[in-house]
């Protein structure tokens, strides 16, 4: 469990935890204004994103791929606006033009140009490579004070750091505003709150926490953790602090969990091949939600 | 190679498929249609990602049974199953629990899919697995599908499109108005259970064509495209189906001579196709409809203000107004007004006192709803003879008493 763990196990449960973490915080309000399938469209068009940029760089580089997708994330929101006002659409439906849309245009792009070469491909983006994101110059736990080892993590593991601590400090400036807006936008409104530029914030930050976790860990996870830990956080409390605290520690558990379950489980049993972590960290955090509607104190709606 | 797909010369199995297309992207539509104006059209996604962990069981239970896993109608009913229970967990959700029905779906198709992938790791192990192609069904893939699973996907097609048909009318009843529908006693629930229940075999049949993760598209996109073009239900439903159907063939055919590239993203893509010429051209809903509407209206506006000063002797000062008028000949370049200008300019002021007279009355007798604009329509089209000539009483009745 020493250094093998370091070398394998570490870095995969480490970006996986900043993921989830980055991607429940916004989820929070995303979830109390009823703007919870954002995270399901962006998590599918980040992919045309992704491509177009491999595309026009011809390499999968870190940088040009994240602004892609970014862009895309943008193009997508643009468009389901311009949709939804000028064809006077309902935002659901307009939604679900787009990111289909989208998302077959990145799937076709993708078949149509040899990417053969490279790892990019459909099931990737959604089931992501957690697995492959190992620190092989670690040497047992020592390496994580020895500066020279520790520059050769995955390059997923600063940028999902860095995704969670903008998106952090991002919560903590405006939490008011983001707080009044989640709740009564009207009000906030009323009071001089600048509704529309916080609430696209709000998106573009879903956006990004999509963005920088989409290839570690794939756009199921993305979509999961946006909004099962929120939404089981929501069951146990009614205060909205408690609620975000508690939805990171959901996010940190079931990242727990789920990781140990895929990694180890089938090992303990006897089998020797692993399960897919991304997909049994969501479903842990599909667990979660299912006991705490089950038996959460606030489960109910209040009338 | 196209018109061969096109004209449905390309073989016995690429005809079934081109078929099975159509009429599959037919009874998309017109499911589609039903959730859409239900406000559901969402829902739909919750479904069709909710099908993978029951292919993957199935799989495994016809594996461990020792039946092959790979025979079609097995792994759609194990998929029908799981994208059920899926549907079930989100109603669930959203009655028992204050999650919002977005939440509720979100939460449900992120980890049924999960756990689809979780049980794909399982089944790549099995030497079997490998082989069992099941990733086709994530995108849809019609290459070297059986004559057997073409004919079993074209009978099903059929049979939903028949159970919609039998009950259109309930359908139909409660979409276009639920409370007048619950008097006649048809029950609300039931409907919207028949409606997804149809959507989902709409969702589960397009699995091996257009794959679970676009399916969503062949359901959302032809009805709301078909929205564009009519306020009818009727109408919409026809169009949408018609779409549907347009874009499954066109887009089977396509795939069809390009062996290399997915089905469902074609098919996506040709419903899009014909969603943005429906968002562009449509009359009266379209962009540019409601564009030239707008110039039009804009334009009306500015002549009969302009009309209007000119019969008051008033200056005009807007550059818009002015070069209106002087294109259409009323004034001259410097700013006098011809004599036909002159004749229109008091034929609108009269237009409008007519107006203002009429809606007077309608005032004091509390019809005016206050929305219509009506000095920039001509009175004479809008009122019978009658009206007009009473309405010229009553102003030499207010004329008689100023003076």
């Amino acid at each position: 469990m020493g250094s093998e763990f370091v070398a394998l196990g570490l870095t995969p449960v480490l970006i996986s935890a900043f993921a989830g973490m980055a991607c429940a915080l916004p989820g929070n309000f995303l979830v109390l204004r009823k703007q919870a399938l954002i995270g399901d469209a962006i998590s599918h068009v980040v992919l045309p994103g992704i491509v177009v940029a491999y595309l026009l760089t011809g390499q999968v580089s870190t940088w040009p791929m994240m602004l892609g997708a970014a862009g895309a994330a943008v193009i997508s929101v643009v468009l389901i606006e311009m949709i939804r006002r000028l064809g006077r659409i309902e935002y659901g439906a307009a939604m679900g033009v787009i990111f289909t849309t989208m998302f077959a245009a990145g799937v076709l792009l993708l078949e149509q140009s040899d990417t053969s070469r490279v790892h990019l491909d459909v099931e990737h983006a959604l089931f992501g490579n957690l697995e492959t994101l190992i620190w092989l110059q670690s040497d047992g736990w020592g390496s994580l004070l020895d500066p020279l080892s520790l520059a050769q993590l995955p390059p997923q593991f600063f940028r999902m750091v860095i995704a969670f601590f903008v998106i952090s400090a991002f919560t903590y400036i405006f939490w008011r505003p983001l707080v009044l807006i989640s709740f009564d936008e009207a009000y906030a409104r009323t009071i001089g709150t600048q509704a529309t530029v916080v609430g696209f914030l709000l998106v573009v930050l879903a956006a990004m926490a999509a963005v920088a976790a989409f290839d570690a860990v794939g756009s199921i996870i993305v979509i999961a953790m946006i909004l099962c830990p929120p939404a089981t956080a929501r069951l146990l409390t009614n205060d909205i602090k408690t609620q975000v605290f508690l939805s990171l520690i959901l996010a940190l558990g079931a990242t727990l969990i789920g990781y140990v379950v895929a990694g180890y489980l089938p090992l303990w049993l006897g089998y020797s091949n692993t399960l897919s972590a991304a997909g049994m960290i969501a479903t842990v955090s599909g667990l979660l939600l299912a006991s705490s509607a089950i038996y959460g104190r606030h489960r109910k709606r209040v009338i | 190679m196209l018109w061969a797909a096109l004209s449905l010369s390309l073989g016995y199995n690429a005809t079934l498929v081109t078929l099975g297309a159509s009429l599959l992207g037919a009874a998309a539509g017109m499911a589609g249609t039903f959730l859409y104006l239900r406000k559901n059209a969402l829902i739909s996604d919750a479904i069709s990602h909710a099908t993978l962990p029951g292919l993957g069981f199935a799989f495994l239970v016809a594996f461990g049974f020792g039946i092959d896993g790979r025979q079609l109608l097995i792994l759609l009913s194990g998929s029908a199953l799981s994208a059920a229970l899926g549907l079930y967990f989100v109603n669930w959700l959203t009655r028992e629990t204050r999650l919002t029905q977005d939440t509720a779906i979100g939460c449900v198709l992120s980890v049924f899919f999960a756990f689809g992938v979780v049980l794909l790791t399982i089944i790549q192990v099995i030497p079997a697995g490998r082989k069992a192609g099941l990733e086709s069904f994530l995108l849809g893939s019609t290459a070297g599908m059986l004559y057997s699973d073409a004919l079993l996907i074209l009978i099903l097609s059929i049979i939903t499109a028949l159970v919609l048909f039998v009950f259109l009318r309930p359908i139909k009843l409660v979409v276009f108005d639920q409370g007048y529908s619950e008097t006649l006693g048809i029950s609300v629930r039931r409907v919207d259970f028949i409606i997804l229940m149809v959507t989902l075999a709409v969702t589960v049949l397009g699995m091996k064509i257009v794959g679970l993760i676009l399916i969503v598209a062949l359901l959302i996109i032809p009805a709301v495209s078909a929205r564009f073009w009519s306020e009818r239900t009727n109408i919409i439903l026809v169009t949408a189906t018609l779409f549907g159907a347009l874009s499954g063939y066109i887009g089977s055919a396509i795939s069809a001579v390009s062996p290399g590239l997915p089905t469902g993203p074609i098919i996506v893509l040709c419903c899009f196709g014909l969603f943005l010429f429906s968002f562009l051209f449509a009359p009266k809903r379209g962009v540019l409809a409601v564009a030239l509407d707008h110039y039009r209206f804009q334009k009306a506006v500015h002549l009969t203000q302009g009309l209007l000063s000119m019969a008051a002797a008033q200056p005009i000062y807007e550059p818009k107004t002015q070069r209106l008028l002087r294109r259409l000949g009323y004034i001259r370049a410097d700013g006098v007004a011809t004599e036909t200008g002159k004749s229109l300019a008091a034929k609108t002021l009269l237009n409008e006192k007519r107006w203002s007279y009429w809606q007077e009355i309608l005032k004091e007798s509390d019809q005016l709803d206050g929305q219509a604009v009506f000095n920039l329509m001509d009175i004479e089209t809008k009122l019978t003879p009658d009206q007009i000539k009473s309405i010229d009483q009553g102003l030499a009745l207010k004329q008689g008493e100023r003076m």
